[in-house]
């Protein structure tokens, strides 16, 4: 051991002094001009696509809702990163609380981080809002834990009555993203309804992926090999755009039927003009709908990031909106106020339909079922809860 | 501080983590790459018991009885993959531990009684910093034990040449499987403890990158020291937090920080902090002394 | 019954053929792989960039209206270059220290480029254009794509050229020699570093390549697209018995095919797992992988 070295160690310890001085000075700022929101999303990592897509609405949100504020007071956003992983959601999610005392925390978009996240806030009793994560479980955590969106539950039963009843479709087969319980859970209930109203699926598992798989050729023609005349991709648009494509090429012509994951732009471009046409999916809501609110946030959006919204960026841009106006209509800005105001959020009218948050703090809404075509999704119908 | 609580408990999981795998790496010099796949049999098998089959004795004993659960499960699975794989050497070793690793994570996203993939939750939060410690203590204790011990020597004289190891008429076979045993049932121990502090489970929490960033843990303190991979597993779990607190800006950046850093910390000192070598605190005083 | 038994053929050839395509991409990354590990005994985990490095710079020359003749020595020539940079700047001041401390900056170097091609790129996945005319051929069952095509072939021109490269030129003598013992082709007079340097371009171009065939026959390329096919060019590498220049391919090939199949027959569920265990029963078989040469250790 020479005595540089020592010298280095010294050094070292004196860096992380100063640091840590800095930090909790930075941190023990206790009366605050702004209200602090928190937000845990991947914004790198294999799924960062999604949460910085989410961030885009939020922010985008965030922007008209500061021009007035809350009560004079501006919402302020402290974004943490969490790769997509567990245990980095959990540990953003503490770090949020504890050393940014945040009054809410935004966050995430897959169940499994969310899920990570949530008995943290509930223990602290610091609410949380999941603008995306469709797992019903995930609500189940503790009353400080609420959602923007619908369960898998409600979107595998539009799409299993959609195939049935309007496509008049028999025969369905499953394809299933076999690491992602969003894709897992849709499917499994997709599957029982879709027996119930009277069709039949063709095979005793679901045909399965896995999220980053690029070549889907071998599995379609084992599914071709069964004929079926109607198929259900609940996965990530990602994957879904090249099991469009190589599909078109098989000349495999019957229609897929998906979820809101596969609501975004970037599904055209990956499909392709000629495969894009004829597939139907479930989603949030439509970008072609009349409504000044949703026109507005469509032209907001494309003038901010030059493209069209898909659907994470409208949950992330409701989510801040219920948010809002959950912190106007709280008694104070206590933690536990913020929370019976989001939990008692009523018929608010949002991008995505007129948001309810019922008993067990799952939003309540109506889901829109659009058609694929090269220029964007276009409205099929409605379908009320 | 919740944070800095869990932070620290999360650290002291790490070093056992770290500690287990240098047994391996380090001082035996056998190249594993599959420490993750260990860390998740012990997480779900010791999340499982406590789940299901938890006695009604105080959370503690309930807690002990679990990462006894996940040690054994995991050292049982490291006698699985280590005896046919040790035969292997290098980098063959390290690829077909990966494999199994990945094998390992596989079958837990299909096996739907620990939640497959829509995670496992509803783990009872019996994890404190009192029995990580104590656990990070103890576990220090043995592995230091086992390398100061006949065994150990054993052991040793394997890294340093399996050949003349084997001409000294050291049952290198024996001895290796000891090793990546041992190292696999502390990772277990490490994924109950771990299972019972997050409290929430997901086979996505266990790919191989996790191996990879335990291994790094191990080389940037130095393969085969102690100490080295108790500073590794520190430095390695506080970076990536610290680097949060920079702003957004720097958030967003922060892998890139810690990749860069990772490279130049390699750059200066090739052997990692340690090198082989422990930190001796008296050598410390000695020197002020002059 | 006869019935099942024709359709099991068909889809036996087809599975063969998507296989082969798939296999083709992962023996040219593979190539890489080995041709570095065969001459500095490095893994080197960042090789898998250098293949999305390509992808990206083939994607932007095609957005700028270039045709793919271009796009082509542009991916190569530049996955090479930031490869030789790389090696220059990170891998040649750690190779005197070992074996592990440079495997760890290789791991760094990987997570580097990962992460800085999100922040810089954004992680969304980009649509390749479809430059050139896909089309599908049929006979009765069976279907294969231009594309297709294109990748089996590419890969085999460019294992020939560099089998023909390392077999039978100068600079290919030199690799050699340098791969066999480093100080004993010193003293003969070769420049060792330039040796490394070249390896590492040659390389790197081949995974450039894979990157705009990949863009071409999947057409979706991003930040984080290395991470599995360098993984799993590894595993084919050591399959073939790393090092060598057609076990590489062979090991490619067998990993493309075996997956392929898994998918068509069998759960795709478990897919991954049949790969690894294919590998690690190999190299029980065969410790040092298909057409790997058993070394034998001095004593």
């Amino acid at each position: 051991m020479n005595s540089s070295f020592i010298k280095i160690i010294k050094n070292i310890l004196i860096y992380l002094g100063i640091i840590s001085l800095t930090v909790s000075n930075a941190y023990s700022n206790k009366s605050k001009p702004t209200i602090d929101v928190g937000a845990v999303f991947a914004m790198t990592g294999p799924t960062a696509t999604f949460g910085q897509e989410s961030i885009s609405g939020i922010k985008l949100a965030l922007k008209t809702i500061n021009k007035e504020g809350i009560a004079g007071r501006k919402i302020r956003l402290i974004l943490e990163d969490n790769k997509g992983e567990p245990l980095e959601s959990a540990n953003a999610v503490r770090k949020l609380i504890d050393m940014d005392k945040v009054s809410v925390v935004l966050g995430a978009v897959a169940s499994s981080n969310t899920l990570a996240g949530a008995p943290i806030a509930q223990k602290a009793k610091v609410p949380l809002l999941t603008p995306s994560s469709t797992n019903p479980k995930v609500t189940m955590m503790g009353d400080y834990i609420s959602r923007a969106c619908f369960t898998d539950d409600f979107q595998g039963v539009v799409m299993a009555k959609f195939a049935k009843e309007t496509l008049k479709k028999s025969r369905a087969a499953i394809i299933v993203d076999n690491a992602n319980d969003y894709s897992k859970g849709l499917a499994k209930v997709f599957r029982q309804k879709f027996q119930e109203f009277g069709g039949t699926i063709v095979s005793k598992d679901d045909f399965a992926y896995q999220q980053k798989d690029v070549d889907f050729r071998s599995i379609l023609r084992r599914v071709k090999r069964k004929k079926p005349d109607v198929i259900f991709v609940p996965g990530y648009y990602t994957e879904v755009g090249l099991i469009l494509k190589q599909a078109h090429q098989m000349r495999f012509n019957v229609p897929f039927l998906g979820g809101d994951g596969w609501d975004s732009p970037k599904l055209q471009q990956l499909a392709g003009k000629e495969a894009i046409t004829g597939h139907y999916l479930s989603s949030h809501f439509s970008p072609d709908d009349s409504s000044p609110k949703v026109q507005n946030f469509v032209k907001e959006f494309k003038k901010e990031y030059n493209e069209r919204p898909g659907a994470m960026a409208a949950l992330g841009y409701d989510a801040t909106f219920i948010l809002a106006n959950a912190l106007k209509n709280a008694k104070n800005l206590s933690r536990e106020e913020i929370k019976v105001a989001i939990n008692n959020t009523k018929n608010f009218s949002a991008i995505t339909g007129n948001i309810t948050i019922n008993k067990n703090r799952n939003a309540v809404k109506s889901a829109v079922v659009l058609k694929t075509t090269p220029a964007g999704n276009v409205f099929v119908q409605k379908v009320d809860p | 501080m919740d944070y800095i609580a869990h932070l620290t408990l999360n650290t002291g999981i790490f070093i056992i983590l770290a500690v287990s795998l240098n047994l391996i790496n380090g001082i035996c010099g056998q190249f594993s790459l599959g420490h993750a796949g260990f860390w998740a049999v012990g997480a779900y098998t010791g999340a499982a018991y406590s789940v299901y089959m938890a006695l009604p004795v105080p959370d503690f004993i309930n807690l002990f009885i679990s990462c006894i659960v996940g040690f054994i499960s995991a050292a049982f699975a490291g006698v699985i993959i280590g005896v046919p794989c040790l035969r292997l050497r290098g980098d063959y070793l390290a690829i077909a531990t990966l494999g199994f690793s990945e094998i390992i994570r596989i079958v837990i996203v299909n096996l739907d009684v620990v939640g497959g993939a829509r995670g496992f939750t509803n783990i009872p939060n019996w994890s404190n910093l009192f029995w990580v410690y104590s656990w990070v203590v103890i576990t220090i204790i043995i592995i230091a034990n086992i390398i100061n011990s006949t065994h150990g020597r054993a052991i040793i004289s394997i890294r340093e040449d399996e050949i003349a190891a084997e001409s000294m008429g050291i049952h290198t076979f024996k001895y290796k499987t000891l090793a990546f045993v041992i190292g696999a049932g502390f990772a277990g121990l490490a994924g109950s403890l771990f299972a019972h502090a997050q409290q929430f489970l997901h086979p996505n929490g266990f790919t191989f990158l996790w191996s990879v960033i335990i291994l790094l843990m191990v080389i940037l303190g130095g393969l085969g020291s102690i100490t080295g991979s108790i500073i590794g597993a520190i430095i390695l779990t506080v970076l990536p937090e610290l680097l949060r607190f920079f702003g957004e800006t720097i958030s967003q950046w922060r892998m890139v920080v810690y990749s860069l850093l990772l490279i130049i910390l390699m750059l200066a000192r090739p052997g990692g902090i340690f090198g082989k070598h422990e930190l001796d605190i008296k050598s410390w005083f000695r020197r002020s002394k002059l | 019954m006869l019935e099942d038994t024709i359709y099991f053929f068909y889809d036996l050839v087809q599975y063969f053929i998507n296989g082969l395509a798939q296999g083709s991409i992962y023996a040219l990354i593979a190539l890489g792989y080995t041709m570095v590990y065969g001459i500095i005994r490095l893994i080197n985990f960042a090789h898998g960039e250098f293949y999305m490095i390509g992808a990206f710079l083939g994607f932007y020359v095609v957005i700028a209206g270039h045709s793919l003749w271009i796009a082509f020595p542009v991916a190569m020539i530049g996955s090479g270059i930031v490869a030789v940079i790389v090696e220059r700047l990170v891998y040649r001041p750690i190779r005197s220290a070992g074996r592990i401390p440079a495997l760890i900056t290789a791991l760094g170097t990987s997570l580097f480029f990962q992460y800085l091609g999100q922040g810089v790129i954004g992680a969304e996945p980009k649509a390749f254009p479809s430059v050139i005319n896909d089309q599908t051929f049929m006979f009765g069952e069976i279907m294969f794509t231009s594309t297709q095509i294109i990748i089996v072939g590419v890969t085999f021109v460019l294992m020939l050229f560099l089998w023909w490269l390392v077999g039978y030129t100068k600079v290919g003598k030199a690799m050699r020699a340098t791969s066999y013992n480093r100080e004993a082709a010193e003293l003969m007079g070769i420049n060792t570093n330039r040796i490394i340097s070249i390896t590492f371009f040659i390389g790197a171009s081949l995974a450039g390549a894979a990157g705009v065939l990949v863009g071409l026959y999947y057409s979706t390329i991003e930040p984080m697209m290395g991470l599995i096919p360098g993984l799993k060019a590894f595993v084919a590498a050591v399959l073939g018995g790393i090092g060598n220049i057609p076990g590489a391919v062979v090991g490619g090939l067998i990993l493309g095919i075996a997956e392929n199949l898994v998918m068509g027959f069998w759960a795709s569920t478990y897919r991954d797992a049949i790969a690894f265990a294919i590998l690690i029963f190999i190299l029980l078989v065969k410790p040092t992988g298909i057409l790997g040469k058993n070394i034998k250790e001095k004593v």
